[in-house]
């Protein structure tokens, strides 16, 4: 096609909307590692912010990190397998567990956490502990772990390969481990790095849940920009930023690779 | 699946039950009956319907430019863009909030701008605007994926057909091009259309004085600790987001509904 003057418009809206969407990325990044930001990037760079914020929140970030490992083994103990049931049956029960497990997505986080309070909330010790937030994070990432793997299992013919297994005379628990999982690995890898960012980054839910000891980063995000200097915020984000970027940048590659032809 | 049937029992379903069952049982469910007439939470429904509306509207535009042209041709660098235009999908409301604040915050760039070009400062981000430019930050991405993704399965043959018959580019995309990516559009706007409707981060970063219903659900629920009001006002932004949800699966789109 002749690169008209079409083409140059469109190039320059689509690099406008890119702007858009990164121009305040790298603001928040330079603003965290500016001095002043009123005075601009001439005061100097410096990583006096992000040490306070580290010395504040850094224990946010710890919680952060242990709610998003536990949840997506929690994820993995009970995702896979109900995937790979959801994959094999056809009952009622299934399409039932399907639509309960697909929900969640659909419900705002404010109201899964308005019920889980009013269910729970009474339970002191549980409400006050970090495993009220897992439980709120469980909820709202176990379907994309499950559609993540159910996804490859309908795409591959597992039945095929566990009858093989089966008349090998392979157990039921051999075929799960030994053909199943490795078959459905890019399936698992990518619902693990989806699960590990969408509760790094979960704040619906956590702040309904959260108590002033259980903080996780995006509430301490939310307070920082509440009550803190620009430069503190920006470096607390710059801190979140990094530690999100390299699962987002592993999702990319790995939805890259070409997939194996089913 | 028995343990996902437990916990999806346990902690989904029962406090969804139990939602439902607050909001009724005051006074059988007289929360319902002030939404409908007390004008300070029908505005708040309202409003957020129509701003709901609008970024769909014109999310839908903007990705559709975008993503045609991405599919389309072929560039250096294209890769970056479209990297860059998919990791902003998976940025918390509260960090879009943010970006707003940076844009067009009362030191943002936008402020700059501003103050260069008329000698004031021009800031956004505290009014419905800015919830407008958060709302279409996280939106962008989501459409333009789905868009790509439906461009790239548009028969090309059509298309040379339409231009060899002698249609014009205005024709073409009109009749040809448009009409294939409807259902994906459809769904990735009813997608869109949903979590724009249940964005709390966004709005809780910006909106101190915004009427838009997350907020209202927050603030009955933590200042005036009416649990009846927030939980119907939550069951009926659920209803809401879910019957979008299910027009975006009847599509065949793919559930990216999250963040906000």
């Amino acid at each position: 096609m002749k690169k008209g003057v079409f083409f140059y418009l469109q190039l320059a809206f689509t690099l406008l909307i890119c702007a858009f969407l990164i121009v305040p990325v790298f603001m928040s990044i330079t603003a965290g590692l500016t001095n002043n930001y009123f005075v601009g990037i001439k005061s100097g760079l410096t990583f006096r912010w992000v040490e306070q914020v580290w010395g504040m929140y850094s224990n946010t970030i710890w919680l952060t990190m242990k709610i998003a490992l536990v949840t997506t083994l929690v994820n993995l103990c009970v995702g896979v397998p109900c995937a790979y049931y959801l994959a094999r049956s056809r009952s009622k029960l299934s399409a039932f567990l399907d639509e309960c497990l697909t929900l969640p997505i659909a419900i705002p986080g404010m109201a899964i956490a308005l019920g889980l309070i009013s269910v729970y909330g009474g339970i002191t010790e549980f409400r006050m502990s970090w495993s009220f937030i897992l439980v709120g994070h469980v909820i709202f990432t176990l379907p994309f772990m499950v559609k993540s793997v159910l996804a490859v299992l309908q795409s591959i013919n597992f039945r095929v390969l566990e009858e093989g297994a089966a008349s090998l005379g392979a157990s039921f628990w051999q075929r799960f481990f030994h053909v199943i999982v490795p078959n459905c690995k890019t399936g698992i890898v990518s619902g693990i790095l989806m699960t590990l960012t969408l509760s790094a980054g979960e704040f619906n839910l956590t702040w309904m849940l959260h108590t002033p000891l259980t903080k996780t980063l995006p509430v301490g995000l939310a307070d920082s920009y509440a009550s803190m200097r620009l430069e503190v915020s920006s470096a607390y984000t710059l801190i979140f930023l990094g530690m999100i970027l390299p699962l987002l940048i592993a999702a990319q590659f790995l939805n890259r690779r070409p997939k194996r032809s089913a | 699946m028995i343990p996902a049937l437990i916990v999806s029992l346990a902690f989904f379903l029962l406090p969804m039950a139990k939602l439902v069952w607050l909001s009724f049982a005051k006074q059988h469910g007289i929360s319902y009956w002030y939404i409908l007439t007390k004008p300070m939470y029908l505005s708040s429904l309202w409003s957020t319907f129509w701003l709901s509306a609008v970024v769909t509207l014109a999310s839908l535009i903007i990705a559709t430019i975008v993503g045609l042209f991405l599919t389309r041709h072929d560039f250096k660098g294209k890769s970056i863009l479209v990297a860059m235009l998919s990791f902003p999908l998976v940025f918390p409301g509260v960090v879009i909030g943010f970006f707003v604040i940076m844009l067009a915050g009362r030191q943002g760039l936008l402020a700059e701008l501003g103050l260069a070009l008329t000698g004031e400062r021009w800031t956004l981000a505290y009014s419905i605007s800015g919830l407008f430019i958060g709302y279409l930050y996280f939106s962008i991405p989501r459409v333009v994926l789905t868009v790509m993704g439906a461009a790239e399965k548009l028969d090309n043959n059509l298309i040379e057909a339409g231009r060899s018959l002698g249609a014009n580019r205005w024709q073409l995309l009109r009749d040809v091009t448009i009409p294939a990516l409807t259902p994906g559009l459809i769904s990735s706007g009813s997608i869109c259309f949903a979590t724009s409707m249940g964005a709390f981060g966004t709005a809780f970063t910006l909106a101190t004085n915004l009427n838009v219903l997350p907020m209202t659900i927050y603030t009955e629920f933590t200042l005036n600790a009416n649990f009846a009001m927030a939980a119907a006002l939550s069951l009926i932004l659920g209803f809401i987001t879910w019957v979008c949800l299910t027009i975006a699966r009847r599509q065949g789109g793919s559930s990216l509904g999250m963040g906000g």
